[in-house]
């Protein structure tokens, strides 16, 4: 069900960047998508009743663990997601401060 | 129109994928996942180079894999390499806001309002205390959930917590450069020394411990609190970026 979830915001992130013309409103689709797309990673490897795959003194013997390489591979995905939000930002402000304007329609017609 | 082909599409993609999905037998649905099939499970019983052993809280003397954390012990054991690379690329992207927006001569961004006294001593309070608990994050990474990666990002949020409560606070960008360099070079000279002294790039090659102290895990912690110096670092120096303009005459 989870993955059902995480497929239809994958969809909804990629609608808004097809329909959006605001370039925040693009930025904020491909978060979204990106977010969908982290969520079905994890629970690509999910186990049922698994915990965390982390050593604690609590940690009974015997017990079974989530499968840990899809939070890895998660965790470098989150990373460079923010990195190309600051660059897709950093490029929003200077066309505000060339067009005075977010809007991709309005920005030829000076 | 356009909306609708959008639409179409968005749906009759998701449709394609579901289908795909269920067709395939290689795709178990969710929680009926057998791990003893997959590579994890070596991660899991640390049996990667073919030692398996029984591990223990606090008790056992591990072979490969330091970390009680196991995510930890892929990110900056298995995968370290990988990881140098993912670093790289968010030191590209920071260097490319400082590209666009950066400016010889730059100023802050002027506030609508005035903050009060009460706001700047309050925002300094709560600066010491996220401020800790990033540190406390960064350094318990092979032991907790977290690591460099959020630990950095909290230093960060700190940092943006005190340009956004203080309209004459400018943070030393100066220092932020020298930082995040001289943590991206160690870590590559702790690969270097690894290959020189014992078998390949990255290695382990501290004494792991027992598993689950504090100082465990070899090089392990080291490295996760260089790469929280440099996520860190960096992610303030985007900020820094972002609430600044160039000084206009």
């Amino acid at each position: 069900m989870l993955q059902y979830a995480a497929i239809f915001m994958m969809m909804l992130g990629l609608y808004g960047i097809l329909t959006n013309r605001n370039i925040i409103k693009i930025i904020i689709s491909l978060n979204i998508l990106e977010i969908g797309l982290n969520i079905f990673i994890i629970s690509v490897g999910y186990v049922k009743d698994g915990i965390a795959p982390i050593l604690t003194s609590a940690t009974p013997s015997g017990s079974i663990f989530v499968d840990p390489l899809p939070q890895a591979l998660v965790l470098t995905a989150i990373v460079i997601g923010v990195g190309t939000t600051a660059l897709g930002l950093s490029l929003a402000k200077k066309m505000f401060q060339k067009y005075g304007t977010y809007n991709l329609d309005e920005m030829g017609e000076q | 129109m356009k909306k609708f082909l959008a639409l179409a599409l968005s749906i009759g993609l998701g449709v394609m994928i579901i289908v795909a999905l269920n067709a395939n037998e290689l795709f178990p649905s969710m929680g009926e996942v057998d791990i003893t099939d997959r590579i994890s499970n070596s991660f899991l019983n640390r049996s990667v180079l073919g030692r398996a052993q029984d591990v223990i809280f606090g008790e056992t003397e591990v072979t490969e894999g330091g970390p009680a954390n196991m995510i930890t012990a892929i990110v900056a054991d298995y995968r370290s390499f990988d990881t140098l690379g993912e670093i790289t690329v968010l030191f590209v992207s920071s260097l490319g806001v400082a590209l666009l927006l950066g400016a010889t001569k730059q100023k802050r961004l002027d506030f609508n309002f005035k903050p009060n006294f009460m706001l700047k001593v309050g925002s300094r309070a709560l600066f010491a205390i996220i401020l800790m608990t990033g540190i406390y994050v960064t350094i318990h990474g092979h032991l907790t959930p977290g690591g460099g990666f959020p630990g950095g990002a909290m230093i960060a949020s700190s940092i943006l917590l005190l340009y956004l409560a203080d309209d004459t606070f400018r943070a030393k960008v100066k220092g932020f450069k020298i930082l995040e360099s001289v943590a991206g070079s160690l870590y590559v000279v702790i690969g270097l020394i690894g290959l020189i002294t014992a078998d390949y790039f990255l290695v382990n090659f501290i004494n792991n411990g027992i598993v689950g102290t504090l100082f465990s895990a070899g090089i392990i912690p080291i490295v996760y609190v260089l790469i929280g110096l440099k996520v860190g670092s960096e992610i303030s120096g985007v900020i820094d970026n972002f609430l600044t303009e160039e000084e206009t005459v």
